[in-house]
């Protein structure tokens, strides 16, 4: 934030009525709607109580016990191995949602067809459905008498109670994230440009690689890397098709609570600090990568 | 390239017919496979077994718990909500953008580290837990518990819905209703509410369909005390494990239908106010 140079005394209401320009960048505008001071109070108070000072206390908790044995409760073979199944996994999903996510978000702008209201709310299905109940029904599908699991069963492809069965959820609760995040991309897409191209010479699958996709790469990179983020904790869907086998099919999320049926509490909190690096350092990714992308178009 | 009146910006024919092919192929078999499972589950001994489950008392009990979780969490999130956007984006301040971080922080902590923050404040080994022994208040493997829990993973939607609506509108209408003489809250009521009613709706919507479904923070905080600390989604957990498959479905088709009508709720409100910003959680 730039401070302009702006005398105290003619930010003052009394020197109104002074020209509105937009976007003028200072610490504080003397604002004629009242209420700031105590919504702002309010809204920082509720959110210490609420939200800071709670998630303090899991970082209180985890480096009070000295740096070897956060050391050792952070890395231990056990968390390594959990930490392994929930990024590799959440990657996948994410990877898979990427995959599909940018030919449903094209289909749903570019394309019309009948039932498409209908594409469209089932879409956002994984915000909506109760993450458990999403579990339990993945699990009943992919388990090897199941609808698609009975499918699998001959070819020797086992999902549910597997890692495997943790990317198919990981899949499931990621997707809305990269359509979503596409769709008003692809809508905005000028299609000047794509004619252009096409006047050119440009055959529809040249301007598809050189001219839409990379249009498309930062939201695409932001819809991945919020999937990713979202199923990295994730923790419901997961646990009825993982298996939940330590060293083969414990998520990290999953660890924490086995710590802490164990009173392990420090153990808990430091596992738990562990994933919110990692999801602290997704976010910022992910402002980043919004950022560059406002810049660049 | 038989070149006839297709524009160039257009799909050939039969790479619509590919993309559309592959894209509801994938939607059929990861989200709608799943919804068609829970139902077929649910009636497989036949609707009365199913209906015979959700009248179970320890199920009618969660179902009690659910809704009083939402209705306590959903008004307590709406109103921090529309208190957030009132500060951020009726009036300008330093670091406002990062106090937008800090409200969207719980959309960013998985749903078990969200338990268990509150396990560590308020738990027996808690900063407070002697105290609320001493005093004998019980906040973990209790409502209150669940309460905070399901607070704290709804808190950023209402929020994140009005303060972009809310910096799109400006702040022309309240100026002039102030400058009339209009007090805060009466140009809140009369002037804001009206414009912001839809964007409330909708961020209150996709609050309660979370508030009621969640289940990794519930899960850690509630000690699955039957009949007492168990909600819809831990009451399936429990029947499922149980291998009361019937009963688990039953309790999931309930909540299976409460996400159907909150989609439905969603498309129409996204008639009435078009959408452009990407949903999230």
């Amino acid at each position: 934030m730039t401070t302009t140079a702006l005398p105290a005394v003619e930010a003052d209401v009394s020197a109104r009525p002074p020209p509105r320009k937009a976007n003028r960048p200072m610490l504080r505008r003397r604002s004629a709607i009242p209420g700031f001071g105590v919504t702002l109070g309010v809204t920082v108070a509720i959110l210490s109580c609420i939200v800071l000072i709670p998630l303090s206390a899991v970082v209180i908790r985890s480096t009070g016990q000295g740096p070897a044995e956060f050391l050792d409760a952070a890395f231990s073979p056990r968390a390594l191995a959990a930490y392994r199944l929930s990024f590799g996994a959440a990657l996948v999903g994410a990877l898979v949602n990427g995959l599909f996510g940018l030919p449903t978000a094209w289909a749903l702008v570019r394309y019309d067809f009948p039932g498409k209201g209908l594409v469209n709310a089932v879409i956002d299905l994984p915000f909506a459905l109760p993450t458990a109940v999403a579990g339990i029904a993945l699990a009943t599908i992919y388990a090897p008498n199941g609808w698609v699991g009975a499918l699998l069963a001959p070819a020797g492809i086992k999902v549910a109670y597997t890692p495997l069965g943790v990317m198919v959820a990981l899949t499931f609760i990621g997707l809305p994230f990269v359509v979503r995040t596409l769709e008003p991309v692809v809508r905005d897409l000028s299609t000047d440009v794509e004619e252009a191209a096409a006047s050119l010479g440009a055959s529809r699958f040249a301007t598809m690689r050189r001219v839409i996709l990379p249009a498309l790469g930062p939201a695409w990179l932001t819809g991945f890397a919020m999937a990713f983020a979202r199923a990295v904790g994730e923790y419901g869907s997961v646990i009825f098709i993982a298996g939940n086998m330590p060293y083969k099919s414990e998520i990290a999320p999953l660890l924490i609570i086995i710590e802490l049926e164990q009173y392990d509490y420090a153990g808990a909190a430091t596992v738990a600090v562990v994933m919110l690096a990692v999801s602290f350092l997704m976010l910022f990714v992910i402002n980043g990568v919004q950022a560059w992308a406002r810049r660049h178009t | 390239m038989s070149g006839r009146a297709r524009h160039p910006t257009e799909d050939a024919w039969w790479v619509k017919a590919l993309i559309l092919g592959v894209v509801l192929v994938f939607l059929g078999l990861v989200l709608v496979l799943p919804v068609a499972a829970v139902f077929v589950e649910a009636l497989r001994k036949g609707l009365p077994a199913a209906l015979e489950a959700m009248a179970d008392p320890d199920a009618l009990a969660a179902i009690r718990l659910t809704l009083l979780t939402a209705l306590i969490a959903v008004p307590f999130n709406a109103a921090f909500g529309v208190c957030a956007a009132w500060a951020v984006a009726k009036h300008e301040f330093r670091f406002k953008s990062f106090l937008i971080t800090l409200i969207d922080l719980p959309f960013s902590v998985s749903p078990v580290v969200a338990g268990l923050i509150y396990v560590l404040v308020f738990g027996a080994q808690g900063w407070f837990g002697d105290w609320l022994i001493e005093h004998d208040i019980k906040v973990i493997f209790a409502v209150p518990g669940i309460v905070l829990a399901t607070i704290f993973v709804t808190f950023p939607f209402v929020a994140r819905e009005l303060i972009p609506l809310m910096q799109e509108q400006g702040v022309d209408e309240e100026e002039a209703a102030v400058s009339l003489g209009a007090s805060g809250l009466r140009t809140f009521f009369s002037v804001t509410a009206p414009n912001i009613r839809w964007g409330l709706l909708y961020g209150v919507l996709l609050c309660n369909a979370r508030a009621m479904g969640e289940f990794g923070a519930v899960s850690v905080v509630s000690g699955h005390i039957r009949g007492l600390t168990n909600t819809m989604p831990l009451h399936v957990e429990i029947l499922y494990n149980e291998y009361n498959f019937v009963g688990a479905f039953a309790v999931a088709a309930l909540l299976c239908f409460l996400a159907i009508v909150t989609l439905a709720l969603k498309t129409v409100l996204e008639m009435v106010q078009p959408h452009t910003r990407p949903a999230r959680h």
